[in-house]
């Protein structure tokens, strides 16, 4: 075990990998001498040589195309995109072909690559340096989400998803990188993608979220116990396939749900939890499920950041008037 | 060493009766589509069977491409089998994607064939993707990326090029200049005025060759893919012909004369002249050219029955493929 943040364990993971499986490469803007925007990847070409960490130009598009056909072509690509918000440029080439390609040839051919993105808020700069837009990704079918909020987990699934046989879009917290730390298990440490991960147990109301958003939410049910509120916080860890089971056990024995995004509300991941818990476990709710979102509006500069984002206030008036409810 | 050299009589007597082959497919196609057998568009090649044939018979058995939404052409000449195709096309399991995938998307990665692409140069970051997963794996295998005069004005063109030509890939990408995409005359839509020209802007060979010619696409295409696979780095080539059919089956011709489809079909066909130059130079005799044509038919026609016969797809599994 050796104590990091989630930056450390990402770039600890990317090393095992890159170390144990010849096949896996670094694409990505200057994820080579400068070991990238964030410096996740530090360290790996002076190790990996340029050949397997490869600084490209600035060519979203470009780096995800190759990707899939280094995927097709045999080898484990780990596409890096500066931040979520760059993502776009790529989406033609992750939403018309990365996630299709199982589906069109029946299986016999894949796509397995895993495309890294610093996502959400916490940075103080606005629009696409600090966006949350999982919910276009969890919406196209034949992608995996993944997205992490410690650093175990960072570590265990980035693995995972380099393993996995199908394309990952592995979303890592910016806010959290360097937050928080924890021992972290040395070697091939592997997170199986789709669990959730109850971050704190509780009885009387579940409350759902996933990457940064883990920290407010905790904090809210730490608040929340001072007067007696045992708050239960899932973690969700992997966004599709999401962990309904973890879930709807929670929800059955809780009566209540609340789910925290810092993304917009509308057509948001908390819509599509809220509309499957209610299918699944009607008669155990005892109040209508709540949403606590970031707001239907374009992520803001510094001034308004704290605002927009689900804050432990917003999350705590949330669940207090689920339990008037 | 080429698959076939269509300047030789032994090699041109096969590259003729591929391009039959794709001229026969394409009319069946056709045919099944207006009887109503096959659904949803398709996008045919017909006129455009010099390039195909010329670009693939200049590759070697094991090198890759990846093509377009007008592909059975090269999907054909790469060495695809009639039968399995057209099971695809209609929605058999014998299919090359099972029958999920359709016209668009044929694909036969074991048989060096990355996919028929639906979205206008969406092909292009992948051939050069294969072509550096090539060079990881340390072969020597060539990847050529066909793609249209309306990709050349695509944003994935650019980059795909611009990565290829940094990283020396081993990548020829072959533009098939059929004058329009969909209705926009290339020469209104594109700037510059060539396709080719733009390699210069890359600094790697650009070519523009008459894409009606056989042999003269087969020559062009055999340098770059030589070059390429010397680690010489990528090249561009555009092949200009004539799409004879109309973009896809909406397509009511209203950007175009009749006497223009005309003057490209009874002047320039690839077949026609193909034909013409080898009766002329005597390398290939009537009678060897009415068997092929005859053979090719036949074996469409069995292909047709073969795809019939083939168990189609239902709908059990239908969700059964997004993941593993």
């Amino acid at each position: 075990m050796t104590v990091r943040n989630i930056a450390s364990a990402i770039n600890d993971g990317l090393d095992v990998a890159l170390s144990g499986d010849d096949r896996v490469m670094i694409l990505g803007q200057d994820v080579g001498r400068t070991g990238g925007v964030f410096r996740i990847t530090d360290g790996l070409l002076e190790k990996y040589g340029s050949e397997r960490v490869v600084d490209t130009p600035v060519a979203e598009s470009g780096i995800v195309g190759v990707g899939l056909g280094l995927a097709v072509g045999g080898l484990r690509p780990v596409c890096e995109i500066q931040f979520m918000g760059f993502s776009y440029p790529a989406f033609d080439q992750v939403i018309s072909h990365v996630s299709r390609m199982r589906n069109r040839s029946r299986h016999r051919f894949t796509v397995p690559m895993v495309i890294r993105m610093p996502y959400g808020g916490g940075i103080g700069a606005a629009e696409h340096h600090s966006e949350s837009t999982e919910a276009i990704y969890a919406h196209t079918p034949g992608l995996k989400v993944v997205v992490p909020s410690t650093p175990a987990d960072a570590k265990g699934l980035l693995l995972a998803a380099i393993e996995d046989p199908d394309p990952v879009i592995f979303l890592e917290p910016i806010r959290l990188y360097r937050a928080v730390k924890e021992d972290v298990p040395e070697g091939p440490h592997r997170q199986e993608i789709g669990p959730a991960r109850v971050e704190r147990s509780g009885s009387d109301v579940t409350l759902v979220t996933w990457g940064a958003m883990t920290r407010e939410t905790r904090r809210a049910a730490d608040t929340l116990s001072e007067d007696g509120v045992s708050a239960e916080v899932i973690d969700l860890r992997t966004l599709v396939p999401w962990d309904r089971e973890t879930v709807f056990e929670s929800v059955e024995r809780t009566g209540r749900l609340v789910v925290v995004h810092e993304a917009p509300l509308t057509g948001g991941l908390g819509g599509e939890i809220v509309a499957t818990v209610s299918e699944q476990c009607l008669y155990s709710l005892l109040a209508p499920p709540k949403r606590v979102t970031g707001w239907d509006t374009v992520f803001p500069l510094k001034r308004s950041e704290e605002h927009y984002l689900p804050g432990v206030d917003r999350i705590v008036t949330a669940v207090r008037k689920d339990l008037d409810g | 060493m080429p698959r076939r050299d269509p300047s030789t009589p032994e090699g041109a007597v096969e590259s003729l009766r591929l391009m039959w082959t794709i001229r026969r497919f394409e009319e069946a196609v056709e045919e099944l589509f207006d009887r109503g057998q096959l659904h949803g568009t398709m996008h045919l090649s017909i006129g455009q069977e010099a390039v195909a044939e010329g670009v693939a018979a200049a590759l070697e058995t094991g090198d890759m491409i990846t093509s377009t939404h007008r592909g059975h052409g090269h999907t054909l000449a790469h060495g695809a089998d009639p039968a399995t195709m057209l099971a695809e096309l209609l929605a058999r399991e014998t299919g090359y994607c099972r029958g999920r995938g359709g016209s668009m998307h044929i694909a036969d990665v074991a048989g060096g064939n990355l996919g028929a692409n639906g979205i206008v140069a969406g092909s292009m970051t992948i051939a050069a993707g294969a072509a550096l997963a090539e060079r990881m794996k340390g072969g020597d295998r060539v990847t050529v990326c066909f793609f249209g005069d309306g990709a050349a004005n695509e944003g994935s063109f650019h980059e795909a090029i611009n990565l290829a030509a940094i990283w020396d890939l081993a990548v020829v990408f072959v533009c098939e200049n059929n004058q329009y995409g969909m209705s926009m005359a290339s020469d209104k839509g594109t700037a510059g005025g060539s396709v080719a020209k733009r390699a210069d802007a890359y600094g790697i060979p650009g070519s523009q060759v008459d894409g009606n010619d056989v042999v003269s696409v087969f020559e062009t295409t055999l340098e770059m893919v030589r070059r390429a696979r010397e680690g010489e780095g990528p090249s561009l080539i555009e092949a200009l012909t004539y799409r004879y059919r109309g973009h896809s089956k909406s397509d009511r011709n209203l950007y175009r004369t009749q006497t223009e489809i005309d003057d490209w079909r009874n002047l320039r066909d690839p077949l026609d002249r193909f034909e013409g130059s080898l009766l002329e130079s005597g390398g290939v005799e009537t009678g060897t050219i009415d068997k092929i044509r005859g053979e090719v038919r036949e074996s469409i026609r069995d292909a047709v029955t073969e795809a019939f016969a083939a168990p189609p797809t239902t709908v059990a599994d239908l969700e059964g493929a997004a993941y593993a």
